[in-house]
């Protein structure tokens, strides 16, 4: 059993037009000699092992290449031998920021093979943890565009911050990073005593910590000469590139998964307002997430009230043999649109997973938005783009 | 969005002089501890009496890191005049923390509750060898596996 | 120097034995006030604005010893330089900063006779020494061998030399007001000065060279490239820009260079601005008295104006070499002849 895609967007403007660009170089008539300089796998603003081949005049960027494949760890190869309890836990380290987030398409697409539903209540834990991995990885983002714009303290104040969602995630599941928490017809165990007020106190902290990050960050005029105009994906290349999530709408185009795509989850149920910004610049980038940081925690907060009680794992058998099928799930991760393309020839484990990630489109946008950038300004679209290095490679 | 305030510049000055005058939040480790909370994964605590060495766990493990050796015995019958039984008896039980990904599927796929997390987290070791853990070391985890915690509101609870 | 060691020991001291005398105490002195200023600022003030505590366990009290520590790690390191490096130039760059530190500390005066030489145009003398540090900085990202380290060294030369003006044009404001260039002269000019005739806190020159004294302030961090102006050294970027080879005993030098100028600019702008090591004269505390308390109410001044410029430092991000040079350019110089002109007009009018 497959699903339809949901339609994308219209656009006027043929984005193949844009491919020859590139290629195309700057101030090369000048024959300055060029220097080629590595932003390699060891560096501080790459965010892990990303290597960028530079070539620089002066200090503007003629051409940059990405070289990727430094932290492959071979996932789909991996998902051939594996049972999906064991994949399950394989790909929480893909994104490791939000890590419950990666569990979700997948799980949803082995339940629609075997044609099972989780309960309501798991339904609803499943979508409270998946806002939650996203508050997390956003927190940790407000605070580490300021540290490579240059600020040290937001990158504290970040991580600070993150805490209080790493210890509800850690009370819940068991583990801070990796939860592991999903199960083909629900979820593992159910939430502990206290949970639902600690995370109650834990939203007005982050709604506090946006403020903070408002006023100290996105308010500093200083941070608004490094990031305005800098880096401005045009919405028509951004989708030709594959560019999803806080990036695409960041540059105007209205399009959230969690609204428009095939419904997932509790999202339906779930009254929230997509963030959109006209500019497309980094500092659009750092102000939809910021804006979508808040809006996850009222989602936090809704879902907490409207909870069912009830059954969080429905009738599966103990050994868990998929049917035969295929099956395409994408959701809207905190890094963009994630995919798991399933297919199962009814063993215990799937013939084939093909993972979608978000960064990976992310980043191959690169070679044509830092064209004629100064360097400095490499460091602030590379931020602002908010890759992981887990979800590039896989 | 332009009102008119202190420019921005100023106002994250004042958000660093105010975080500077409020304590601390660093937890000094080796002198002061947080307690993790009761269902973190810490370390796993083997239940000797209840393994049957069905090695469900060992195939389960995706790490392949749960080493286990088992061989049958003979016992006398229960009663006068039944048949022998046949035990099965663990030779070695063994977990590489090298290797274990602390993922929890061997806890969760034992049939016969031999498996405990516990929350103890302190027993990093400098020699990798050592992190292999014996079943004399798995049962002394025993100890430090806390009672189950009760469950949110809403919470099926089983019969 | 030598009328306040008489007084102190009573003794008859030579010329010889009075350049030892000196030479130990500047020698002393520069590593120990980049020490106090490190751990001050760089390890307690930034943990605490980030919401930590920073060193505690070294030296059993908040982690005094840790900069101590530190130093004698770096002291017994290896001394690498990279294959492809110049060797001596690469060996005499961080040297060169050095010595236009100590240089600085030559002529800032710490109490009525306390200071190593009381030029008579000690400002200009700081100033001019203080930019020789532009040539290490050069000399080291050149001789690196590393494409890093020259974007850091090449950015470097171009902030130093455009944020030297608007720090000269502030400085100006206040010799013009004072009508001299010797420090001690300017000292004497705030304490024994009044406002509106009450001299209750003497004349230190901020309340009428404000305009300078933020100039000087922002100067004097691009100076020492400091964030908001760090892109010689931005972190994110080139991990330490020109400084990114050394290691050991030379990197030792660049920060001993880096906090002991911070250091002097502060004491320089808190003996220009706020009146050095002078308590205001109207309190009629006898010279003998301010031979101890000099000192101390200078490093109290110095520390304020630290606090300012550290302040800034952890809290902006870093602007981009053509925002700064714009923001020297176009609108600190003009800022400052603007202060001069004002300055000049108010001299004759009152």
């Amino acid at each position: 059993m497959s699903t339809t895609n949901p339609p994308l967007p219209e656009f006027d403007i043929d984005p193949r037009a844009f491919r020859h660009l590139a290629d195309a170089q700057v101030g090369v008539e000048l024959d300055t000699g060029d220097m080629i300089l590595n932003l390699g796998p060891q560096h501080p603003a790459t965010h892990g092992t990303l290597r960028l081949v530079v070539r620089l005049d002066g200090e503007r960027v003629i051409s940059a290449d990405p070289v990727i494949g430094y932290m492959h760890r071979g996932y789909e190869k991996l998902a051939e031998f594996r049972t999906y309890p064991q994949i399950t836990t394989l790909i929480n380290r893909i994104d490791w920021l939000s890590s419950f987030a990666n569990e979700v398409p997948f799980i949803d697409a082995a339940e629609q093979l075997m044609n099972v539903h989780a309960p309501p209540r798991a339904q609803y834990i499943r979508t409270i943890l998946t806002e939650l991995s996203r508050i997390a990885t956003f927190v940790l983002f407000l605070g580490e565009m300021g540290l490579q714009v240059g600020a040290l303290t937001p990158a504290f104040y970040g991580f600070r911050d993150r805490e209080h969602i790493l210890n509800l995630i850690e009370s819940a599941t068991g583990g801070r990073f990796h939860p592991n928490f999903n199960r083909i017809g629900g979820i593992k165990d159910d939430l502990p005593w206290g949970w639902v007020s600690e995370t109650r106190t834990a939203m007005k902290t982050i709604f506090d910590a946006c403020d903070v990050f408002e006023d100290l960050v996105a308010g500093n005029e200083i941070f608004e000469a490094r990031t305005r105009s800098i880096g401005i994906i045009p919405p028509e290349l951004g989708a030709a590139y594959g560019v999803s999530g806080s990036n695409l709408r960041a540059s105007g185009v209205d399009w959230d998964l969690r609204r428009d795509g095939r419904p997932y989850l509790v999202y339906p149920d779930l009254d929230f307002k997509v963030w959109t910004h006209p500019d497309g610049d980094s500092f659009a980038r750092y102000w939809v997430r910021l804006q979508e940081t808040r809006e996850s925690a009222r989602m936090v907060l809704q879902m907490l009230d409207q909870m069912p009680a009830g059954p969080i794992m429905a009738k599966v058998p103990r050994i868990i043999k998929v049917p035969e099928g295929e099956a395409w799930v994408e959701t809207e991760n905190p890094l963009g649109q994630m995919g798991y393309y399933v297919i199962s020839k009814g063993a215990t484990g799937p013939f084939r997973v093909k993972i979608r990630s978000a960064s990976f489109s992310n980043v191959s946008i690169l070679p044509w938005l830092l064209r004629g950038v100064f360097v400095p300004d490499v460091i602030t679209i590379l931020a602002s783009l908010y890759f992981i290095l887990g979800d590039i490679d896989r | 969005m332009r009102k008119p305030k202190l420019p921005g510049v100023i106002g994250g000055l004042g958000i660093t002089f105010k975080t500077m005058l409020k304590p601390a939040v660093t937890v000094q480790y080796p002198h002061e501890r947080e307690d993790p909370p009761t269902r973190a994964r810490g370390v796993i605590a083997l239940k000797e009496e209840n393994c049957t060495v069905c090695m469900l766990c060992g195939r389960s493990c995706p790490d392949w890191c749960i080493y286990i050796e088992g061989h049958k015995e003979k016992r006398p019958p229960r009663r006068e005049g039944g048949r022998d039984r046949t035990v099965s008896v663990l030779d070695r039980f063994d977990i590489d923390y090298a290797l274990c990904m602390y993922c929890g599927i061997c806890v969760e796929v034992c049939p016969f509750d031999a498996l405990f997390w516990s929350p103890d987290y302190e027993y990093s070791e400098s020699n990798i060898a050592k992190l292999l853990h014996d079943k004399r070391k798995l049962g002394e985890w025993m100890e430090t596996v806390p009672e189950p915690e009760p469950l949110e509101i809403g919470a099926e609870v089983k019969k | 120097m030598i009328p306040a060691v008489h007084s102190l020991l009573a003794l008859e001291i030579g010329w010889g034995t009075t350049l030892a005398i000196k030479t130990v105490m500047i020698l002393m002195i520069v590593p120990l006030t980049a020490l106090v200023l490190g751990y001050v600022f760089l390890l307690k003030m930034m943990s605490h604005m980030q919401s930590r505590l920073g060193p505690m366990d070294p030296g059993g009290f908040h982690g005094w010893f840790q900069l101590v520590g530190d130093g004698i790690k770096f002291i017994q390191k290896e001394d690498i330089i990279p294959g492809e490096a110049d060797r001596r130039v690469f060996a005499i760059a961080p040297a060169i900063v050095v010595i236009s530190t100590f240089l600085v500390f030559l002529v800032i005066p710490a109490g009525p006779d306390i200071v190593v030489k009381d030029l008579n145009v000690g400002v200009f003398y700081a100033l001019a020494v203080s930019s020789l540090s532009v040539i290490g900085v050069l000399m080291a990202g050149w001789a690196s061998a590393n494409k890093f380290a020259l974007l850091g060294a090449l950015r470097a030369a171009a902030q130093l030399i455009a944020y030297e003006l608007p720090l000269l044009l502030a400085v100006v404001g206040v010799v013009i007001q004072c009508g001299t260039m010797n420090l001690q002269g300017i000292v004497a000019f705030q304490s024994t000065g009044a406002i509106f005739g009450w001299s209750g806190i003497g004349f230190p020159l901020i309340f009428t060279q404000f305009i300078g004294f933020a100039l000087f302030l922002i100067a004097s961090q691009a100076e020492l490239t400091q964030t908001p102006f760090d892109m010689p050294v931005a972190e994110s970027e080139l991990v330490a820009g020109y400084m990114v080879e050394y290691t050991g005993f030379r990197f030792l030098f660049f920060f001993i260079g880096e906090f002991g100028t911070a250091f002097a600019f502060s004491a320089i702008a808190a003996t220009l601005y706020l009146g050095g090591w002078a308590l205001p004269a109207s309190w009629g505390i006898s010279l003998g008295v301010m031979r101890f308390l000099g000192p101390l109410v200078l490093f109290a001044k110095i520390m304020a104006v630290s606090f300012l410029m550290f302040w800034v430092r952890f809290t902006y991000p870093r602007l981009r070499e053509d925002q700064l040079q714009a923001l020297a350019w176009k609108f600190l110089i003009p800022i400052g002849l603007i202060n001069i002109l004002l300055t000049g007009v108010f001299k004759v009018a009152f």
